[in-house]
């Protein structure tokens, strides 16, 4: 078995019980606004600079802003997971709280015909790819995706 | 607060194409072109503003130097810019700025670049703290799949069709045709561009730019120096260049994030990024949307042209599709947009980009655009927008 791991550390949440995953980000408790990826360093809202950032996750759930696919594989440092490519589509999601549009692949099987603006979208860990190293070492990449609530249940 | 302008003494170009060659000869021949243009030695400029390219090594980082360097060494003083596709604008920015203080007459701006094959990818390494590595290795977000989230919502707010989009590349490429600066000189059809293949629903390969080598530059100086210099024409006259960033919270997903500010806490602003780029340059120049006789736009996409028809005000969000299909941004319309033929003729050369469009409408306005004049235009606009919170418009008045 590879060993699995997040892409990015401390980006989304990893649950191994039933909790659906999260994004994290912060929150700038000053201005209420929330940052995603997760600002740690300080604020980024005008004039609030020396407010304290909370961690928070974020809501699992948002409205598909926009989508798209790729219908040709990108290049490095993009990994290909099938060859030769199978596209994919790439949803942006308006989180219902925290109003951060997050870009993110969509899970595999929805094709663009399925998606429209405005419909609701989850968010998902899935399988980003599976590299070997230089040493033999097989890990499992994990990334948040979205996926359409009325496709997959909500879970 | 409108801003004192400055002359456009000479433009030059290296026509654009992938001609694998060093991006210094595509520069230098441009910058021998302006300089020609104006009538100006090499040796009476006293100030150089590169524009950048990061794909080609140290020199392309000091591409101001790198220029100076080429033409001769003469103790001129240089300064190096980049900003993404607005590198150009902000290199012609920190001349305008050198010209308007007293601190010199004449100053000369150069953009050139070489590009590689297929898609613009992110330097090498592993970076994990660069957005522009993050939005590939995480997502495989490529510069069209940006391009197509903003023709997607064209598609499903406005009920733009594909069709839509072929007829900016139409009549992109009408232009072109007429241009010998441009790759893309062949006329296309609205078949061929729905015969191309998808690259990121809804845009096909005919819908996107490609990339290109190229070479730009622009001579600049005071009015007085001009009309010394020229004699009894009114010379060109740079009236505006907006640089602006965007006002938190930025709403609008941008390159290369993979996700935008949020819109709870602060308020959100009025206007977008791209409509706050157009919106100062108008304010500089005194002038407003009804003004502007010409236009050269940033069609990194077919749809993107379109977005640049509202933003820049020429018409109210979700009517952009009616002035293509109407014929309004066609040369002999209305409101001719792109007559150089655009991205679409040109391909991108990103530090030259910006001082093309400069040197397209310097000759619209001077009247010598020969088969693809526009009819006597008197002001006229440019914009584009790039990775990273850069944007710029320039205007240019008679």
């Amino acid at each position: 078995m590879p060993e699995r791991r997040p892409i990015v550390e401390g980006w989304f949440t990893t649950p191994t019980d039933d909790t659906p995953p999260a994004l994290i980000g912060t929150r700038c408790t000053g201005s209420g606004t929330y940052f995603f990826p997760p600002e740690r360093v300080a604020s980024r809202a005008p004039g609030f600079h020396d407010s304290a950032l909370e961690e928070v996750e974020l809501s699992r759930t948002g409205r598909l802003w926009s989508y798209t696919d790729a219908q040709y594989q990108p290049p490095e440092p993009y990994v290909p997971v099938t060859d030769p490519h199978e596209p994919f589509c790439i949803a942006a999601v308006e989180l219902t709280e925290e109003r951060i549009v997050v870009m993110g692949q969509v899970v595999a099987g929805v094709g663009v015909d399925d998606l429209r603006i405005g419909m609701e979208m989850e968010l998902v860990v899935d399988t980003l790819d599976t590299t070997t190293g230089d040493d033999g070492e097989v890990v499992e990449h994990l990334v948040w995706k979205w996926r359409p609530v009325d496709q997959g249940g909500a879970s | 607060m409108t801003v004192e302008p400055v002359a456009v003494l000479g433009v030059g170009m290296h026509p654009w194409g992938k001609w694998g060659r060093n991006f210094v000869e595509y520069g230098v021949a441009a910058a021998r072109d302006a300089l020609a243009d104006a009538g100006v030695d090499w040796r009476d400029v006293g100030f150089v503003a590169g524009a950048d390219t990061v794909r080609n090594g140290y020199p392309g980082y000091v591409a101001g130097a790198t220029f100076a360097q080429a033409l001769g060494w003469t103790g001129v003083p240089v300064t190096s810019a980049y900003g993404a596709c607005a590198s150009g604008a902000m290199a012609l920015e920190a001349a305008r700025q050198r010209i308007l203080s007293g601190m010199c007459d004449v100053a000369l701006v150069v953009g050139a670049d070489t590009t590689p094959k297929g898609f613009l990818k992110p330097n090498a390494g592993e970076r994990t703290d660069d957005p522009d590595w993050l939005r590939f290795r995480l997502l495989g977000a490529t510069n069209p799949t940006y391009f197509a989230l903003y023709a997607r919502r064209r598609v499903d707010l406005y009920g733009a069709t594909p069709e839509d989009f072929a007829l900016v590349k139409v009549k992109n490429s009408r232009h072109g045709a007429l241009n010998p600066y441009a790759r893309f000189t062949k006329e296309v059809g609205v078949d061929d561009v729905l015969a191309s293949p998808l690259v990121a629903s809804p845009l096909r390969l005919l819908d996107i730019c490609a990339t290109s080598d190229g070479g730009a530059a622009v001579v600049l100086s005071s009015m007085d120096y001009a009309r010394r210099h020229a004699g009894g024409d009114e010379p060109v006259k740079v009236a505006a260049i907006s640089t602006v960033t965007p006002t938190f919270p930025n709403t609008v997903i941008e390159m290369p994030n993979f996700a935008t500010d949020s819109a709870a806490g602060l308020p959100v602003p009025e206007r977008t990024f791209k409509q706050a780029i157009g919106d100062a340059a108008y304010a500089q120049a005194g002038l407003g949307p009804d003004d502007v006789d010409v236009a050269e736009v940033y069609d990194l996409s077919t749809a993107l042209e379109l977005d640049w028809y509202e933003d820049l005000g020429f018409c109210p969000p979700g009517e952009a599709e009616g002035m293509v299909r109407d014929g309004v941004t066609t040369l002999g319309g209305a409101l001719p947009v792109n007559p150089s033929g655009g991205l679409a003729c040109f391909g991108e050369a990103v530090p030259a980009q910006a001082l093309a469009q400069v040197c397209e409408l310097t000759w619209q306005l001077r009247g010598t655009a020969g088969d693809r004049q526009v009819e006597r235009p008197r002001v006229g606009i440019t914009a584009n927008q790039g990775l990273f919170g850069h944007g710029s418009s320039v205007i240019v008045t008679r």
